[in-house]
């Protein structure tokens, strides 16, 4: 049950009485929402009960009356919009006239009531008020979960380009200061080491502008017949070199022809992140094996390797943004920890799905079905 | 800064870390202190490492399979030989919002370390921390 914050301001007791009555068992379901709406009471006699009310609490509607003792209703709209209160308004009066809503309206009335009002009438407008509240709260909401997810990407990010630079930056030091003499063959190793994170680094990079052109729907999608059979072709002879540098043996099993309509940069980058994680995770002189099919409207796509493989406890988390598997077999291996993490956001754009088969130590088999769209 | 004076011939350090280019950065400044050093480059391997080796010093990476990695080989290290110096270093320092270098003593009592530095740091300054926590 979510409690709304409801003031009445009115002289007339008994008007505020018969509100109370009204309001206080009352309670609805707002569209679209998934809880019951009611409401904490509190009343004002005068413009400055009014005011001291509000400045010691948070409101949600405000039932103002158009005559009070001492400030006039609209002087108090007033007075609540400059102080930047943030509650709506609902405006009481007895002249029922067009010429008072527009003034009221002008000075930031939400809503009007004209006296006499019957309990029905109240509710309505209660609900009509309410309901707006509660969009509001849920927006606010949303956008404070926005900014948090945002805040924590950025700080594992800055985090992920720090590593490497401070490692880069130390050794630059090193060698800056001889430590381990004059002769530069002591420094071949921190030389290549800081050019593998450096490549490391701009890897992160690439696949962070490919995440955000998938996530931002900004990129213009080019939908035509792609071949998966020369889309796979072309990603191993990319990653040939890496695989003969660790005697990895890559083979593709597929028809001559697999159609999918499907933009063929995406395909790119989904062969690209499997292929180059079957050959970075493996041992040396082990195997990859893709294998390509058609499946009524769907097709299937396996990727298996001889590699590092995963724990089951590593499983649930590894399409997660920067999630990296740490441990005694992974030491050394760059990675941005976005590669996975871009795959399923792209095989959901075919309405698709990755069903992933592993033992630690053994290899790993990523299953990707893509559906025609 | 090969000619300087070797103060801590004699004796060994190990370094916990992931990182293995860290792991060969601390190397090379901890032997240029004059410290055997013997290294791990996991958090597993490092727990053995605490049971099998006698240190005079540690120097442990803060987030390895965990976040808070280090802290457990330092609380470890600790219960097993309370009077050596233990040293964490992190690239979070910052972004986790303790700020390590004023840390009250009740957490200072938790944390067990004797130090908790920016990874960036030079060989210059490990050393005066190293320094500071010998001579305590």
């Amino acid at each position: 049950m979510q409690k709304l914050n409801l003031l009445i301001i009115d002289d007339e007791q008994g008007l505020r009485y018969g509100i109370v009555r009204t309001l206080r068992d009352f309670s609805f379901k707002p569209d679209e929402y998934d809880d019951e709406v009611s409401f904490q009471i509190s009343e004002a006699g005068t413009g400055q009960e009014a005011l001291a009310i509000m400045d010691k609490q948070e409101l949600d509607i405000a039932l103002v009356d158009y005559k009070l003792p001492d400030i006039n209703g609209v002087e108090l709209l007033n007075i609540i919009r400059e102080k930047k209160y943030n509650l709506l308004s609902v405006f009481i009066t007895a002249y029922a006239s067009l010429d008072v809503a527009v003034c009221a309206t002008r000075n930031g009335a939400y809503d009007f009531l004209a006296k006499p009002f019957s309990p029905d009438e109240l509710k309505n407008v209660i609900r009509k008020a309410s309901s707006r509240i509660i969009l509001q709260k849920k927006a606010k909401k949303l956008e404070e979960e926005k900014k948090l997810i945002r805040f924590e990407f950025l700080s594992v990010l800055s985090h992920e380009l720090k590593a490497p630079l401070n490692a880069i930056e130390s050794y630059l030091r090193i060698i800056e200061s001889r430590i381990s003499g004059e002769d530069i063959a002591s420094y071949e190793k921190m030389i290549k080491r800081s050019l593998e994170r450096v490549e490391g680094m701009k890897k992160l990079i690439f696949d962070l502008l490919d995440l955000t052109r998938i996530e931002s729907g900004q990129k213009k999608r080019m939908i035509s017949p792609v071949n998966l059979q020369e889309a796979a072709s072309k990603s191993i002879e990319t990653y040939q070199s890496m695989a003969s540098d660790k005697g990895i043996h890559v083979v593709l099993k597929s028809e001559k022809e697999i159609l999918i309509n499907a933009d063929a940069g995406e395909m790119e980058i989904l062969f690209n992140n499997l292929i180059s994680n079957a050959i970075k995770y493996n041992k040396d002189y082990g195997d990859v094996v893709i294998s390509l099919s058609k499946e009524n409207d769907a097709v299937k796509i396996t990727v298996e390797d001889t590699g590092i493989g995963f724990k089951d406890e590593e499983k649930s988390k590894i399409f997660k943004e920067f999630v990296r598997c740490r441990n005694e077999l992974t030491q050394g291996i760059e990675g941005s920890g976005l590669g996975l993490s871009i795959l399923s956001k792209l095989v959901k754009l075919y309405d698709g799905s990755i069903n992933l088969e592993s033992q630690f130590g053994k290899g790993s088999k990523f299953l990707i079905t893509l559906r025609k769209i | 800064m090969t000619s300087e004076v070797k103060s801590y011939t004699g004796k060994t350090a190990i370094i916990i870390d992931d990182d293995i280019d860290y792991l060969e950065i601390l190397r090379i400044y901890l032997e240029n202190y004059g410290f055997s050093v013997v290294t791990a480059g996991s958090f597993e391997e490092g727990m053995r490492l605490l049971d099998e080796v006698v240190y005079d010093l540690a120097v442990f990476d803060l987030m390895m399979e965990n976040a808070d990695s280090g802290f457990v080989l330092s609380y470890n290290s600790k219960k097993k030989y309370p009077t050596i110096p233990v040293l964490i270093l992190t690239n979070v320092a910052n972004e986790t919002g303790i700020r390590f270098d004023n840390l009250s003593d009740e957490k200072k009592a938790w944390i067990k370390a004797d130090g908790v530095l920016n990874k960036g740091i030079r060989m210059e300054q490990l050393k005066k921390e190293i320094d500071r926590v010998f001579a305590k």
